[in-house]
């Protein structure tokens, strides 16, 4: 399989609004994803970096399947999403969302929330399911005596833990992570940016990292996509982007890193 | 640590915020009223239950030759109606019925009722526009004559009554379900279920009912009584209930001709329903109260105006200083559960006229509460301020009055929020707000303060300001909500401006924006800043010193540029490290081990030993002064030196 990028997006494009009105006028439609091609190596970390309302998140629901796209293809092992039968779409690719709190179902203890994807994706019984959790747990270094609490129990850092270990649940090649540490202090985002270091390298699973933070982005990906209303406006390997940016943008993202003068390398 | 490659091991969760199942039964007992509804109903209850088997005449069975029997009759406790039929048994069989037809309907209603509004709300556009549109269809009618009409199409039975009276409510629980739903289907945990491979059946039994569940249920439990209401007006009216079988609310209409000659006949089933729903209705407030303590009566209201202070505080030995805002030796903390939790514990810094101050820490280190104190808006109970001295160009602010306080507060003191949508009003627009704020403090005619309300708007960077001040606060973005915080801040040129977070929810691009924005503004009015973020690299941005909070307590403080370059405190290197710095690829970030520790138990002597590497056994001895390592540089260490070193390697 090695050489095959495991995701691969072609010219994709997504609108909102359109259609037509009562009287059959056309409606202005407003492209949130504006043809966007790019490629994640198989176990490699792709950043998209972008403001907030550039169209990062459609981006992702787009690839996860959550939402169709309005034009142009998305690949996965070279077959495009909308051949995939659901479940197997999702055993291959996952995602981790931004709100830590808000993606747990607050009534659903975490051995719960840990156990459906083993169930519905994984087609696990009630033994192996039970091994099963407690090894996702100790991947994501939370106790196992924490799995019978519910979500409002744990940390924002804690509940972003949980997330990833239902993601990693599906066994999945790919995690498309949308602004994960974007609601954590700088403390407990070390901690989480360095659990996704350490499963990579022992999973081999590839991430799409979005952000609104360079900084963020820079820390963890290996190659960086810039992107503005839309479109992807550079892109290149992660230290070149900081260090030689070429698009006025990226430069003007580069500024914005806050205390980076102030601060010593 | 030990632990696999630094990989942090969590420590003990937060304390739980939500209501525990054991918290909402305890909140439910303590409510007096409640629970005397609760006993009244389970009297009543067992009461119909037993009626089988308690030694009752047949209620049936008339008795012309003593009819209308007073109350306390031999034979008769309660009297015969006009047919010579025991009341007592009538009562109870009839208590019985109208009770079951309550709880029929309350449950049936509410079930289909629930099952529209998630499906409506689920699916989402045309199954949602045909059944919402249905619902309203029903809504539209007058409710009781909308009931009268079905009954009188159907023909007079309680049956017919009860399918009547389900009909009319299935709406109302509809809409109320929709609701809850429409929010939560919106939230990533949904998102979450389906990518799990979930089906959509699954999803709405399993993620969307147990979370509106309680609100099922509160309305039903409310409702009861009201359907119990209902079908003794229609039997009333002759409409439910049949002769010879009543319920109670055909008792009460067929002993209505009868007021005059024999009050009693009426009165026994009126008190009976009058005890029914006032029983219903005291367990319906006390369930709503027990689930969402916030909306009980007068809950709000019991929040003093400003923060508690004990009266038997210590005061700090050194005296003021004649800076700007001189705060020692500040003590808050919170009650409750018998459980005192030390927010804020001995914080003692100073501002200086036209100077910008960060405070900067971990969530939790009391960086909130300490701005709050200031101003004395910690809300009370369970906050108070248990020591310390606050004063602002020299006057004492702790234990000041009221009026001395709110003439502070916004005027010579403005604060601004992380999110500027919890304190600005939505149901004005912002130019009203402005203006609000600046005829209140500077005497200014509504004409005159709207033009500077467009002025201020002009000055944080807003795009055509006089179009924008007729805008609602919903209507703008979080980037342009801030400037509109930063303009009301700044709106009657404070002395201090009290910053918590403003950017925190903001992206990278536009919090560089604000933060432009804001040190331009104060420079122009020469006001001074506290500014509070978790983040080292904004406060380096815009102050000229720094205090790092930790569990509570300031643990270094200096000039930035000497605490960026120099950290003299083990946890400002570990933070510092947190912070990723680009053009080093993959540098790998230092994630301190652990968290910080409940303020409710903190450890004796220095708060970060149990996360700290260079910790030794003098560190948990006891207290453990600030040590200056240089001018206006100091930290609250016993191994400075070392710290100092390592920092340096
Ligand atoms: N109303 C309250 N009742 C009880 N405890 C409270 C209340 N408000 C704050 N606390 C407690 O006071 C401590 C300090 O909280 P504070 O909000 O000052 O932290 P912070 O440094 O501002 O954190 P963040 O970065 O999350 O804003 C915490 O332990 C918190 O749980
Ligand atoms: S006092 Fe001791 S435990 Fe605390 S920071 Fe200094 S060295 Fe570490
Ligand atoms: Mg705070």
């Amino acid at each position: 399989m090695s050489g095959v990028a495991p995701l691969e997006l072609v010219d994709v494009v997504r609108e909102y609004g359109g259609g037509r009105s009562l009287f059959g006028r056309r409606l202005p439609a407003h492209r949130a994803v504006d043809g966007v091609s790019l490629t994640l190596q198989q176990g490699a970390t792709l950043g998209i970096v972008g403001e907030s309302g550039c169209g990062k998140s459609t981006l992702a629901r787009m690839i996860v399947g959550l939402l169709p796209p309005t034009a142009g293809h998305i690949l996965i092992d070279n077959r495009p999403i909308d051949q995939f039968d659901r479940l197997s779409l999702h055993r291959k690719v996952q995602m981790v969302f931004q709100d830590p709190l808000g993606s747990l179902n607050p009534r659903k203890t975490v051995r719960q929330v840990l156990e459906i994807p083993l169930r519905s994706l994984r087609g696990m019984h009630a033994p192996a399911r039970r091994d099963r959790v407690q090894e996702l747990m100790h991947l994501v270094s939370l106790r196992a005596e924490f799995i019978d609490r519910y979500p409002h129990e744990f940390s924002g850092g804690q509940c972003q833990r949980i997330g990833i270990a239902r993601a990693l649940a599906a066994e999945p090649e790919i995690i498309v992570l949308d602004e994960p540490v974007s609601a954590l202090d700088v403390s407990v985002q070390a901690q989480v940016l360095r659990l996704l270091q350490d499963l990579q390298a022992r999973l081999g699973v590839a991430y799409l990292f979005i952000s609104h933070d360079l900084a963020v982005v820079e820390a963890i990906a290996d190659t960086v996509a810039v992107m503005q209303a839309g479109r992807i406006v550079e892109r290149g390997g992660a230290a070149q982007i900081f260090l030689a940016p070429q698009h006025a943008y990226t430069r003007e993202l580069i500024g914005a890193i806050p205390g980076l003068s102030a601060m010593p390398a | 640590m030990s632990g696999a490659q630094g990989i942090a091991v969590p420590l003990a969760p937060t304390p739980a915020s939500r209501p525990s199942s054991a918290g909402v039964w305890r909140r439910f007992m303590r409510s007096g009223m409640a629970v005397a509804g609760a006993g009244l109903l389970l009297v009543v209850v067992a009461l119909v239950l037993a009626a089988p088997f308690l030694p009752l005449s047949d209620p049936d069975r008339t008795d012309i030759l003593h009819r209308m029997a007073r109350p306390l009759t031999t034979g008769h406790l309660l009297g015969t109606d006009e047919l010579g039929r025991d009341l007592l048994s009538r009562v109870i069989w009839g208590t019985r019925l109208s009770l079951l037809v309550g709880v029929v309907a309350a449950t049936l209603s509410s079930l289909i009722g629930s099952a529209l509004g998630v499906v409506a709300a689920y699916y989402g556009r045309a199954v949602d526009t045909l059944v919402m549109r249905g619902v309203d269809m029903l809504m539209a009618f007058p409710y009781l004559l909308l009931a009268l009409a079905i009954v009188a199409a159907l023909g007079p039975s309680l049956g017919h009554a009860m399918l009547a009276i389900i009909i009319v409510n299935v709406p109302f629980f509809a809409r109320a379900v929709r609701g809850a739903t429409v929010s939560l289907r919106q939230s990533d945990f949904i998102a979450a279920a389906r990518l799990m491979g979930q089906s959509n059946l699954r999803i709405i039994a399993t993620e969307l009912l147990p979370n509106v569940l309680p609100v099922v249920v509160v309305t039903a439990s409310t409702s009861v009584g009201w359907m119990i209401l209902e079908t003794a007006g229609l039997s009333f009216l002759g409409l439910g209930a049949q002769p010879p079988v009543a319920d109670l609310g055909g008792m009460l209409g067929s002993a209505r001709n009868l007021i005059n000659v024999a009050p009693h006949v009426a009165a026994v089933p009126g008190l009976a329903i009058l005890l029914i729903a006032i029983g219903v209705n005291l367990v319906g407030d006390g369930v709503r109260d027990a689930l969402d303590p916030r909306l009980r009566a007068g809950g709000l209201a019991r929040i003093s105006a400003v923060t508690e202070v004990a009266p038997d505080r210590p005061m700090p030995a050194q005296p003021p200083s004649d800076a700007l805002l001189s705060v020692r030796s500040l003590r808050t903390e919170f009650r409750s559960g018998g459980q005192v939790w030390r927010a804020v514990n001995d914080v003692s810094f100073e501002v200086r006229a036209g100077e910008a101050v960060g405070l900067v820490g971990e969530s939790g280190s009391g960086k909130t509460v300490t701005a709050l104190s200031i101003a004395g808006l910690v809300a009370s109970p369970p906050g108070r301020i248990a020591g310390g001295s606050i004063r602002f160009k020299g006057q004492e602010l702790i234990g000041a009055p009221l009026a001395a306080l709110q003439d502070i507060r916004g005027n010579r003191v403005a604060y601004m929020f992380q999110d500027p949508l919890t304190t600005l009003n939505p149901l004005l627009t912002i130019g009203q707000q402005i203006s609000e704020t600046v005829r209140r403090h500077q005497g200014l005619g509504p004409r005159a303060a709207m033009a500077q309300a467009v002025t201020l708007l002009e000055q944080v960077g807003i795009t055509d300001p006089a179009q924008r001040a007729r805008s609602f606060p919903h209507e703008l973005s979080g980037g342009q909500r801030q400037r509109v915080g930063a303009a009301i801040a700044l709106a009657n040129s404070p002395d201090l401006i009290v910053a918590d977070e403003p950017t925190t929810a903001l992206d990278v691009t536009t919090q560089a924006r604000v933060l432009a924005l804001m040190n331009e503004q104060r420079h122009r009015l020469g006001a001074a800043l506290v500014f509070i973020s978790h983040d080292m690299g904004v406060i380096a941005e815009l102050c000229d010193r720094v205090h790092v909070m930790y569990a509570g307590s300031i643990v270094e403080s200096g000039r930035v540029a000497d605490v960026l370059s120099r950290p003299a405190h083990p946890y400002t290197i570990r933070l510092l490290a947190c912070v990723p710095r680009p053009g080093q690829a993959r540098r790998e970030v230092e994630p301190i081990p652990g968290l910080p520790p409940a303020t409710n138990a903190l450890p004796p002597g220095c708060a970060f030993a149990p996360r700290c590497d260079l910790a030794i056994a003098a560190c948990s001895a006891g207290a453990i002064p600030m040590v200056a390592v240089g001018q206006e540089h100091a930290a609250r260490c016993v191994r400075t030196r070392d710290a100092l070193q390592e920092a340096a390697a």
